[in-house]
């Protein structure tokens, strides 16, 4: 810890938007939307063209500290780190960086498929601002990692995506930065790699580095960073210690999560039925933010309807974990509750006795079917939290590595 | 912790530009070395193509120069006079094509890692330099062939091909520039390289132009705006020296406009390549 190695004072970042896309338009739409400002009395627009993906922002980050950025889609996580890569402009403020900033918003950037993987070590490497010494200096290290001994002189193009990630990823760990940025990049790779990336994150940082990390893992961050900053449309909500700032986040998640839902337009399905809200109550029915391991859980997931019957509603629910694996899929089909519902339905509850689920964030998707045709199905819908909780009756819980979730079991000795 | 400070803030300049534009010659080197490698992977005959693209470029030309009887000088074959501009105009040519593309045809990059932007063009020049390399061989061949060899004034050459490359680049970042925003310069760019091709000397030299009387001045002013024209001139003269004196106002006419379009190149892509990450 010591002196501030990274100031921001009142950074924004404005983007104008659509004022590329209008070159490209074709003629005849562009006049097309003439034609219909004419009609419709136009006006309105100019202001909706520009938006502030940062605004006043304003932060430390003390020399060492290991930050997690949290925050939804679109608050300007990624704007911020591109800023502070110097890849975009900001468009005000200012940023003092003491030292040299190595960042990896995309896992292999600058991969060419097809080279073979010695010469992308060489490449992406240098892309990320390392020497050819020093890739020469950690090449075996690189190799070793990715596990791919055997296929370096394979063109990448013919690897398998889980050896092009790991190759990819090998290559970012071992740069050696007094600053390093880290974008989404866990997302890919399988649950094992993501396990081995998020230790090799760990030894980084642990050996005195400066590391801002961005991440819908709120296990990654908070077994990562020492503080973390929240952020919400550009703007800088809180910064802190991590669990702090973790909690503050996903209570405000939680909250926001009706709304979240009903606009997700990456849906697919018939519409016949549309989650709007998924909401977390204990046993008695309050409302809470986080479900706790071992109390009474009752998942609330609000739908919207159009009018009439709904025939054999179909709902399911898929939980995974951290790292994307699904540990439980819950339906009432497998129930065997065939819901045949009247006008006026618009809530479909799962009561769990007892939440086996581990404390940490687990991902959830939807799906339905009404009258055996697809309804509804949203893809990694969103992101609960469990905390931490008495299962046993013990004050016992596994250790966090420990699996996912627990169950009722008991010891013999004979 | 180390002396390295950087400060954002919106439109600052780095005061240390060029500098750090030397210390990322490295990646300049990387980049280079994938777009070789690249180029004649899974092709059968690989690097032959090197030689068998400006050998074709080198007949065509030569076929159209004597189908229309331009001049030859005394001593000159015809051949030798034609080949002695193919090369830097092939030059040129792939030049400024990979410069005024290399923007768009790294956008990965360029939306993902921060370098000084100028990298990309330069490292396409470098890669021209190697077909330069491979373009140069042949001519020597050929004047082996014809047992021609040049006098002192060979000494020049390298100070054109220079100039052939400046010539590239402020132009070929001027559209590198444009082509960011406007993707309209991608199909100008195809279309300069092949209608240069026919008003700059490569078929016919250029006193067929200035030495003939019923050609108008305005048009031989505009012909001599050309930049290429000096240099395909400085090539011929360091290789056939008096055979083939320079045309000085013509010569100092494009000399002029390659300075201007460099300086114009290069503040243009500087005023603007701050932006490129946003419009890319």
């Amino acid at each position: 810890m010591g002196s501030a190695i990274i100031t921001a004072e009142g950074l924004g970042k404005k983007f104008v938007l659509q004022a590329q896309r209008e070159r490209y338009t074709a003629l005849r739409d562009v006049l097309g939307k003439k034609a219909r400002n004419l009609l419709g009395g136009g006006g309105g627009q100019a202001s909706t063209n520009e938006f502030w993906a940062l605004k006043d922002l304003s932060f430390t980050v003390q020399e060492g500290d290991r930050v997690g950025i949290v925050g939804r889609n679109g608050a300007g996580k990624s704007t911020l780190l591109k800023v502070l890569s110097r890849i975009v402009d900001p468009t005000e403020g200012r940023v003092e960086i003491n030292g040299r900033l190595a960042s990896l918003l995309e896992v292999g950037t600058g991969f060419h498929p097809e080279l073979s993987g010695r010469e992308n070590i060489f490449l992406n490497g240098s892309i990320l601002g390392m020497s050819r010494a020093e890739i020469r200096a950690r090449f075996d290290e690189i190799v070793a990692f990715a596990e791919v001994e055997r296929f370096l002189d394979t063109p990448v193009k013919r690897y398998s995506s889980g050896m092009y990630v790991r190759l990819a990823f090998a290559v970012a760990a071992h740069l050696e930065p007094e600053i390093l940025i880290v974008d989404e990049v866990l997302a890919v790779g399988d649950a094992e790699f993501q396990r081995k990336c998020i230790g090799k994150m760990k030894e980084v940082s642990s050996g005195g580095r400066t590391v801002l990390f961005v991440s819908h893992n709120m296990a990654a961050v908070q077994n990562l960073c020492n503080t973390a900053m929240y952020l919400s449309h550009g703007q800088l909500v809180s910064q802190g210690p991590t669990d702090q700032v973790v909690a503050e986040y996903l209570r405000a998640a939680d909250g926001s999560n009706g709304s979240e839902l009903a606009s997700r337009n990456d849906r697919q399905g018939n519409g016949a039925i549309r989650f709007t809200q998924l909401a977390l109550c204990d046993g008695q029915g309050r409302s809470i933010a986080a479900a706790q391991t071992g109390a009474d859980l009752r998942m609330d997931l609000h739908f919207s309807a159009g009018h009439g019957p709904l025939r054999n509603l179909h709902v399911a629910m898929g939980i995974d974990d951290v790292y994307g694996q699904r540990i439980l899929h819950l339906s009432n089909e497998t129930t065997g509750q065939i819901f045949d519902v009247a006008d006026g339905s618009s809530r479909v509850s799962i009561h769990m006795p007892r939440c086996p689920l581990l404390p940490g964030s687990y991902g959830f998707t939807l799906f339905s079917t009404v009258n055996g045709e697809m309804a509804d199905y949203l893809l990694n819908a969103g992101t609960f939290h469990v905390e931490s909780g008495d299962y046993f009756g013990t004050g016992r819980l596994p250790a966090g590595d420990q699996g996912s979730f627990i169950t009722d079991h008991r010891f013999t000795l004979s | 912790m180390s002396h390295h400070r950087i400060v954002i803030s919106p439109g600052a300049r780095s005061k240390h530009y060029w500098s750090d534009l030397w210390r990322y010659r490295g990646l300049l080197g990387f980049l280079a070395w994938r777009d070789v490698m690249v180029r004649y992977k899974q092709t059968s005959i690989g690097v032959l193509w090197a030689v068998i693209r400006p050998l074709l470029t080198l007949s065509a030309m030569w076929f159209i120069g004597w189908l229309f009887g331009a001049g030859v000088p005394e001593g000159v074959p015809r051949i030798l006079l034609v080949a002695a501009a193919t090369m830097p105009w092939q030059l040129f040519a792939s030049a400024f094509d990979g410069a005024a593309n290399s923007m768009i045809a790294n956008s990965n990059l360029v939306t993902k890692v921060y370098f000084p932007r100028m990298i990309l063009p330069f490292s396409t020049v470098l890669v021209s330099l190697i077909d330069m390399a491979v373009a140069l061989l042949i001519l020597v061949v050929l004047m082996l062939f014809h047992a021609h060899l040049p006098g002192p004034e060979i000494l020049l050459l390298p100070v054109f091909l220079v100039q052939a490359i400046l010539a590239a680049l402020g132009t070929g970042l001027f559209i590198a520039a444009l082509n960011v925003k406007y993707r309209d310069f991608r199909y100008i760019v195809p279309f300069v390289v092949q209608f240069g091709l026919y008003i700059t000397p490569v078929a016919f030299s250029s006193s067929d132009v200035f030495g003939n009387p019923s050609i108008p001045e305005v048009l031989k002013f505009i012909y001599a705006c050309n930049p290429m024209v000096a240099v395909i001139d400085g090539f011929r003269f360091s290789l056939f020296g008096g055979d083939l004196p320079i045309h000085w106002p013509g010569f100092l006419t494009s000399l002029t406009m390659c300075v201007l379009l460099l300086v114009l190149g290069v503040r243009y892509f500087r005023r603007t390549e701050k932006g490129f990450a946003d419009i890319i």
